[in-house]
Order: structure tokens, then C-alpha cells, then sequence
């Protein structure tokens, strides 16, 4: 338990949130503007991983498979979006049990198409590397995933704050009535951040299919986790996601390391605390 | 509109016919039905909550989990629990379903609509984080495996001994819930899930109702833990998943909410589509999901919602029909 330690272990846990960003940020938007609790959220992390390996395995390029299973996933949410979710309404219980529908029919389709094996996806040399500072070892695909959320991070921040767009979305999170009554179209704000959701989430299933592997079942073991984000951080908060996803991936890292028998445990449990005495999370808007 | 009567007539023969054909179907048959009732008394407890009370809770597997572990570390480190103690470990399996949901009702049923969804969905994962990491206790990721079933002058190894037995419980409580959401303090349940405001303007102390409700759910969800560690003789973190939560809500929400009955046959339903089609063809998944999309998308009562619909169809219009509780949730400012 030295310095070295606590570096190594401090350094994974932001990376892993770095990774978790990428799944929550999408969930957040989606609960806050839609106030749909999307359980179909991790398939859309296994359906990027699997998309990714198919176009790696066609083209051999691994920077293709990222905008491309993005953005394949992102029209499957489209279009579960508009024409499944949509009619339905306001109606958050039969909206949450459709969307485990489509996680089931989901889940499935993979197996059929990808089979049951647990497949990795390989980055290119460049990212395999290892950087050495101060007598430590840093794998640079790890930093690579931290320059990358940042990346994400600060570009919705730019759009959510600045723009037209952004604007509208913030108006709909915080008063979707009020914001129709002002001419926003909501119908249409929805259907742009459920999008956006499924990128978001796809584009964390490419990047964390090189060190979490890509297998059946790993859609609905990330779905907790990227509930933990949204609830910890505040659900409609981009900032709140961003901390939410680095203090899941801390606590996860540091239970699994310092008291493994209880790591999920640790992890859970303040979430049930905030539901219970805050159900709009940290940094949530009431 | 069938009286009360006749749907409770129509039950009973559904039952008598169950006891007759099941056990002289084939072994595989006779499991499949034992597994299913064993989920039936689940979707029963979640259909407590949902359905009566309109509250929808995403970890009902908690419940059914700690019933599951509790008997399966009795039975494999201790042997106790499988000669007549087997009726002590039913009874303490239920009582530490209701302990836990005491103490996870306090936090829970703060919370209403979607974020009581989300608060179950959390403490589920509780439970579920403690069972696939606390090694000493659960044996982690390989689970427990109960050696033998109990033996007490009833040999419960035979297949189909232990289904009457299975079945048995499964009516007892049936029995007993029915007579719960039939009772008074099953009717504030109810006014509650149509409107919270109006019983606490009338007096009622809705929190106590709900905690009540919560706590009876529990019982129910472990009782049905302690006979699935029989049922399937190999506990893991598996029977904690989410998914476990999931099918059960489904369960209900496709048989109908607020019917009991109604989980019993979502429950029959999904076990048949899940191991019976399962051994005939390898897309049964599809169906599986299909059905839950379709029945979410057109029928937001359940399959118990059908007659109703069809009157309602016919033109004569049912003034008694229940409102879906989903309704409840819907109407809630979130």
C-alpha cells in the first residue's frame, strides 16, 4: 500500500470512469429529456462492440469500426425511438418494460450474428504502448480512453451550452411543457438525444471492447453501472454524468482492490442513498 | 361482467385440471411446471406491489435471492433443512424476505413512480454485488449447490412428489394473497394505487400501507427463494441478476397486473416459451421478446385484460373494468 499504489489504482479508476462517461452521458440525457428509464441502454454498449468487431474483421481498420458502429447503433435507437416509444406516449412503466423487450430481442439477434464466444477487439499498435513516468507504468490505451472522454465531454458541453440546439434540449430537461408552449419542439429533441444516447453508448462499446472483451451478457452488466452514473451524478446533467462516471469508476476500482469481498457492495449503496434522500441525484436540476 | 364467483369457479378447475395432467405428463413437463410455479409465487408477490398497490419494483430478485442463499447454505454447510426442519427453513426463508424488506422499504418507499423503480433497481444490485463477491459466505461466482432435496416420509427426490408439494405452497399462497387484496387493508392498497392524495386526505397512513405491502412482497419473494434452491439445486449470483427482476415484473405485466392470477400465467408463459420452444427451436428468443412488445404495445391490461377488451370492443361498455395500474404511474409528477 505505497504511493505507487494508490497512483496505479487512482489512474485505472479514471480511466474506467472515462469509459463509464461515455454510457451514463447517454443515459442521463435521455432520462432527463424523456424521463425514460432506457434498460436497452447496455445493449446498445454490446451492439457497438459487436458492429465494431464485424467492420474490423471487413476493412481491418479500427478507426472506421468507431464512427461506423456509432453511428449504425444510433439509428437503431432512432428508429426504436420513433416508432416503438413514441406512440406510447408518457408512460414510463410500459416505456422501461419495452425497452427490455428490446434488450431481450437484442441480446438475441447478437448470439445469432455474432455467436456466444468472448471476443476482444484490438486496438492498433500505436494505442498498445506503455508509457513509463516516474518509474510507473501507464498503458496508453487507457490514457487514450481518458483524452477521449475529455474530448466527448467538452464537444457536448460546447453544444449543450452554446448552441440553438442545446438550449433546447436544457429547456426540455428542465420544463418539457413549458418548452412546447415556447414553440421547441420536443417531439424532435427527443428523437436527437435518444440518438445521441445510442452513439454515445456504442461509441463506449468500441472503446471498451479492448480491455472489458465483447460477450453475451456484458449488456446487462454494464446497465447498472451506468444507472449508478446517472443517479449519483443527477440525471440531465452532463457535469453531474461526468462526476457520477468518475466516482463510479473509483469506487469500483477501490472496493475491487481494497475490499473485494464487499466492491459491489461499495458501489450500490451510496446510489441507494442518494435515491433516497435526493432522487434527482447530486447535481440533478429539481 | 363475470361475477367474482364464477372467476374464482374458473380458477379452482384450471388448478384441479393443472394437479390432474401434470403429473402424468412427461418428467421434463412435470419440471417445467414446478419451475414455473416456484416463478409464479414471485410474479404473485411483485403483482402485490405493482398491481395493488402501483408501486413497480425492479428487485424483487433481492427477496427471492436471500430465500434462494439462505436455504442453500442451511442445506449444504449445516444440513439443516432437508428432513421436517425443511418446514422451519420455509418458514425463517420468508422471514428473512420480510426482514430485508423492512429494511429496504425504508429507503424504497420514499421514493414513487420511476425513482422507486430506479431505488429497487439499486438495491437489487445490492444484493446481488454481495452474492457474486462475498466468497466465504456465497462461494462467489460458482455458487451453492444444495446436494439432495428434503426426505421427510415424502421423498421430494422424485419429480413429481416434490411438484404436489411445490403446488401445494403455491395454493396456499394464492389462497392466502387473494384473501389479503380482498381484505381492507387490500382495498386502501388499491385506493392508493388510483390515488395516493385521497387516502391521506382521508386519513389513511399511505406510507405504513406501502411499507406494509413492501414487507409482504418480501415474504412471499423469499419463500419462493427457498423453493427454488430445491427447484434447481444450484444457487448462484445468476438467480440475483437483474434480469430475474425483469422477467418477473414481465411476468406480471404480461398475464395482467392486478389480477394474481395474471402472474401465474405470464409465469406459465414464459417458461414455456423460454425451455419448451427452447428445445424445438433456436430463435425462441424472438418470440419471447416479441410477445413482451406486442403485449406492452397493445395490450396494456395483460392477457387478463382481453375479455374486457373484447366487450369493450362488442359495445357494451365495462363500467367496473379496472384502470391498468400503469395509469398510476403515469399520472404521477415525476
Amino acid at each position: 500500500m505505497n504511493t505507487q499504489f494508490w497512483i496505479i489504482q487512482a489512474f485505472n479508476g479514471i480511466s474506467y470512469g472515462a469509459l463509464l462517461f461515455l454510457v451514463g452521458s447517454g443515459l442521463s440525457l435521455i432520462f432527463g429529456v424523456m424521463r425514460i428509464v432506457n434498460l436497452a441502454h447496455g445493449s446498445y454498449f454490446l451492439l457497438g462492440g459487436y458492429i465494431a468487431l464485424s467492420v474490423i474483421w471487413t476493412t481491418g481498420s479500427w478507426a472506421l469500426s468507431l464512427p461506423v458502429a456509432a453511428l449504425a447503433v444510433a439509428v437503431i435507437g432512432l428508429l426504436m425511438e420513433r416508432i416503438f416509444l413514441r406512440p406510447l406516449g408518457f408512460d414510463p412503466l410500459r416505456q422501461v418494460l419495452l425497452t427490455v423487450g428490446f434488450a431481450f430481442l437484442f441480446q438475441q439477434a447478437s448470439l445469432d450474428i455474432w455467436g456466444g464466444n468472448n471476443m476482444d477487439i484490438t486496438p492498433p499498435d500505436a494505442l498498445t504502448n506503455v508509457v513509463v513516468i516516474g518509474g510507473i507504468y501507464f498503458p496508453l490505451y487507457r490514457v487514450f480512453m481518458i483524452v477521449m472522454a475529455i474530448a466527448i465531454g467538452l464537444l457536448l458541453w460546447v453544444v449543450m451550452e452554446k448552441t440553438r440546439m442545446g438550449a433546447a434540449v436544457r429547456a426540455t430537461v428542465d420544463d418539457a411543457e413549458m418548452a412546447r408552449g415556447v414553440g421547441i419542439d420536443t417531439n424532435r429533441i427527443s428523437m436527437f438525444i435518444f440518438a445521441l444516447g445510442a452513439f454515445l453508448a456504442a461509441l463506449g462499446g468500441v472503446i471498451g471492447g479492448a480491455f472489458l472483451g465483447v460477450y453475451p451478457g456484458l449488456d446487462f452488466e454494464m446497465l447498472p453501472l451506468a444507472f449508478a452514473v446517472v443517479i449519483i451524478g443527477g440525471m440531465g446533467s452532463l457535469g453531474g454524468a461526468a462526476i457520477g462516471a468518475l466516482a463510479v469508476g473509483l469506487a469500483d476500482n477501490f472496493g475491487k482492490a481494497l475490499l473485494p469481498e464487499l466492491s459491489y457492495f461499495t458501489l450500490y449503496a451510496p446510489m441507494v442513498l442518494i435515491l433516497a434522500i435526493k432522487p434527482t441525484g447530486l447535481f440533478g436540476r429539481e | 361482467m363475470v361475477s367474482q364467483k364464477t372467476k374464482v369457479l374458473m380458477v379452482i378447475v384450471a388448478l384441479a385440471a393443472l394437479a390432474y395432467i401434470i403429473p402424468h405428463s412427461t418428467s421434463f413437463v412435470v419440471l417445467l411446471a414446478t419451475r414455473a410455479l416456484v416463478f409464479a409465487i414471485l410474479a404473485m408477490s411483485v403483482d402485490i406491489l405493482l398491481g395493488f398497490t402501483g408501486l413497480a419494483s425492479l428487485g424483487q430478485a433481492a427477496y427471492f435471492g436471500v430465500g434462494a442463499y439462505f436455504t442453500a447454505i442451511l442445506a449444504a454447510r449445516y444440513h439443516i433443512g432437508l428432513g421436517w426442519d425443511f418446514w422451519l427453513v420455509l418458514f425463517l426463508g420468508m422471514l428473512v424476505g420480510a426482514v430485508l424488506a423492512a429494511f429496504f422499504g425504508l429507503f424504497a418507499i420514499r421514493a414513487s413512480g420511476v425513482y422507486f423503480l430506479m431505488i429497487t433497481l439499486a438495491l437489487g444490485q445490492c444484493v446481488w454485488g454481495l452474492a457474486y463477491r462475498w466468497n466465504s459466505l456465497t462461494g462467489g461466482d460458482n455458487g451453492i449447490s444444495v446436494a439432495s432435496r428434503p426426505n421427510f416420509g415424502l421423498d421430494l427426490t422424485n419429480e413429481r412428489t416434490f411438484f404436489f408439494l411445490v403446488f401445494a405452497i403455491f395454493i396456499a399462497s394464492l389462497l392466502v394473497l387473494y384473501v389479503l387484496v380482498r381484505s381492507p387493508f387490500g382495498r386502501s392498497l388499491t385506493g392508493i394505487r388510483e390515488r395516493e392524495l385521497r387516502m391521506q386526505i382521508l386519513g389513511y397512513n399511505t406510507w405504513l400501507h406501502k411499507y406494509l405491502a413492501f414487507i409482504i412482497a418480501g415474504a412471499f419473494g423469499g419463500l419462493s427463494g427457498v423453493l427454488w434452491a430445491h427447484t434447481n439445486g444450484l444457487i448462484s449470483p445468476e438467480t440475483v441478476v437483474l434480469t430475474t427482476s425483469v422477467d418477473a415484473l414481465l411476468m406480471v405485466v404480461l398475464g395482467g397486473a392486478g389480477t394474481l392470477v395474471g402472474g401465474v400465467i405470464g409465469s406459465a408463459i414464459v417458461f414455456g416459451l423460454r425451455e419448451y420452444l427452447s428445445t424445438l427451436v433456436p430463435w425462441w428468443q424472438y418470440v419471447l421478446g416479441g410477445v413482451y412488445v406486442l403485449t406492452i404495445l397493445y395490450l396494456p391490461t395483460g392477457l387478463m385484460g382481453i375479455p374486457a377488451r373484447i366487450r369493450q370492443a362488442s359495445g357494451r361498455s365495462d363500467k367496473t373494468g379496472k384502470k391498468p395500474a400503469t395509469e398510476e404511474l403515469a399520472s404521477k409528477p415525476s
